[in-house]
């Protein structure tokens, strides 16, 4: 039964790329192609660009942010089963869950004061 | 069965969202010219009507230029998968009482699911285009995406768990007997909606697109029909976003203070349209009326505000619900 309701959804995947490469391809039959060698270098406002590859360096706030929503993130996973029973549990898991919440929340307290948070 | 079926499901949604996305540009055209005191396009088609149309047609017609630096396979995969991810997300949201694709029991969480792999297209498309300037919207919007992706879905937390169910189906249905949750969770749409515009990359969180600095972001150098299918994601992202909104917060297809069953489906299909159509003019609303924001108060925003108004919201939720039930 759970195949057969996820179904539609690998349906919708791969018929919905399906549908674009149709469209890409009714493009392909129509548009012109005349590439110079101008044309085929990367954009960089006028000029030709500086160096061969655009492939450098990251500002390391990336990743912290990244670190960050991982964190975040696996909590989210963790309340999504939590909420949909959370009817019929009883009032020790909600104190432990918010025991849980609340020690992610130091985590994110701990981030801003160490500065992980800001953008200079 | 089921596949062909299915396969025709997939080429009438095509179409309908191909339809609503040239509705909606148009739409965008014409409300930013209303707020800003022109005209908008008036000249191809009665009231400038055909004008998106006539705008398909020349981005099909387009030449499709790959600069040699770029990476073929990937540069030629993110469009799609910018397109197909929000477009898979329709297959759960239900129109009507018993119209919709088909109802999954994670439904929600499905589509957040799609909503958090757009971040792959861009960082596809800013990383195949090989540019300077694609690179860094891309690296932003990512940034940008997977930061507002915890408010996001932290802030629905709080119907979920009123409603018990992650079935968009089943979520709707409770809003009949009771109320809309827009009413017990306020401030859980405040922060969606807020959130939403931020996933989508709409105005003023559009600094991946920047235009007046990164000249178009991660799709700067793309050109032609895949460049229109960006185009088609942003507004189909947004379509599924506010759908969302409607379904989670908004009661779907249901009409406040009426016996919701005695009303023909069809009228509910408007009262769906109608109600999602509301919630994109209030995006398009957002994107004329604010100024963008700079990097650094994007993500402080995200991280400072969204996420522990969030968290709280989501903690006062359980405590008033046990309370209630005790």
């Amino acid at each position: 039964m759970l195949q057969q309701e996820y179904l539609y959804v690998l349906i919708f995947i791969l018929g919905g790329s399906a549908m674009v490469l149709v469209a890409m391809l009714a493009s392909w039959a129509l548009r012109p192609s005349k590439p110079s060698k101008a044309k085929l270098t990367p954009y960089e406002c006028g000029e030709l660009p500086a160096q061969a590859d655009s492939y450098f360096q990251f500002n390391i706030r990336y990743y912290l942010f990244a670190l960050l929503f991982v964190v975040f993130d696996v909590e989210v996973v963790f309340f999504i089963p939590l909420v949909k029973v959370f009817n019929s549990i009883p009032v020790v898991a909600f104190i432990e869950i918010t025991f849980f919440t609340v020690v992610l929340a130091f985590g994110l307290v701990y981030a801003w004061k160490k500065g992980a948070l800001e953008w200079e | 069965m089921d596949v062909i079926l299915g396969l025709l499901y997939v080429v009438i949604l095509f179409s309908l969202v191909a339809v609503q996305v040239l509705i909606l540009v148009f739409m965008e055209r014409k409300v930013s010219a209303w707020i800003q005191s022109r005209i908008g396009p008036n000249r191809v088609g009665p009231w400038g009507l055909l004008q998106t149309t006539a705008d398909i047609i020349k981005l099909i017609t387009k030449e499709n230029i790959r600069n040699i630096q770029s990476d073929k396979v990937i540069f030629f995969l993110a469009p799609i998968l910018a397109f197909v991810a929000p477009f898979a997300g329709f297959v759960t949201i239900p129109v009507a009482e018993n119209l919709g694709i088909q109802d999954l029991n994670m439904g929600a969480v499905y589509v957040f699911a799609l909503g958090s792999s757009m971040v792959f297209s861009v960082i596809w498309a800013g990383y195949g285009s090989n540019n300077r300037y694609a690179l860094i919207g891309a690296m932003r919007s990512a940034a940008q995406m997977i930061s507002y992706e915890i408010p996001l879905v932290t802030s629905v937390l709080g119907v979920f768990l009123i409603a018990g169910t992650l079935s968009m189906r089943e979520i709707v249905a409770l809003q009949e007997s009771g109320t809309w949750y827009v009413i017990y969770q306020p401030l859980g749409f405040i922060l969606f909606l807020v959130a939403a515009t931020a996933e989508a990359n709409r105005a003023p969180f559009d600094l991946p697109e920047a235009e007046s600095e990164l000249v178009a972001g991660f799709h700067t150098e793309y050109s032609g029909m895949k460049f229109a299918f960006f185009f088609l994601a942003e507004y189909t992202e947004m379509l599924v976003a506010c759908s969302l909104m409607t379904v989670l917060f908004l009661g779907g297809w249901l009409i406040p203070f009426v016996d919701n069953s005695q009303i023909p489906w069809w009228i509910h299909i408007f009262v769906f349209i109608f109600k999602v159509y509301s919630m994109i003019f209030l995006m398009m609303w957002f994107r004329w009326t604010f100024p963008r924001l700079r990097v650094d108060h994007l993500m402080q925003f995200g991280w400072k505000v969204l996420l522990p108004f969030a968290l709280v919201n989501l903690v006062v939720t359980g405590a008033v619900a046990l309370w209630l039930k005790s």
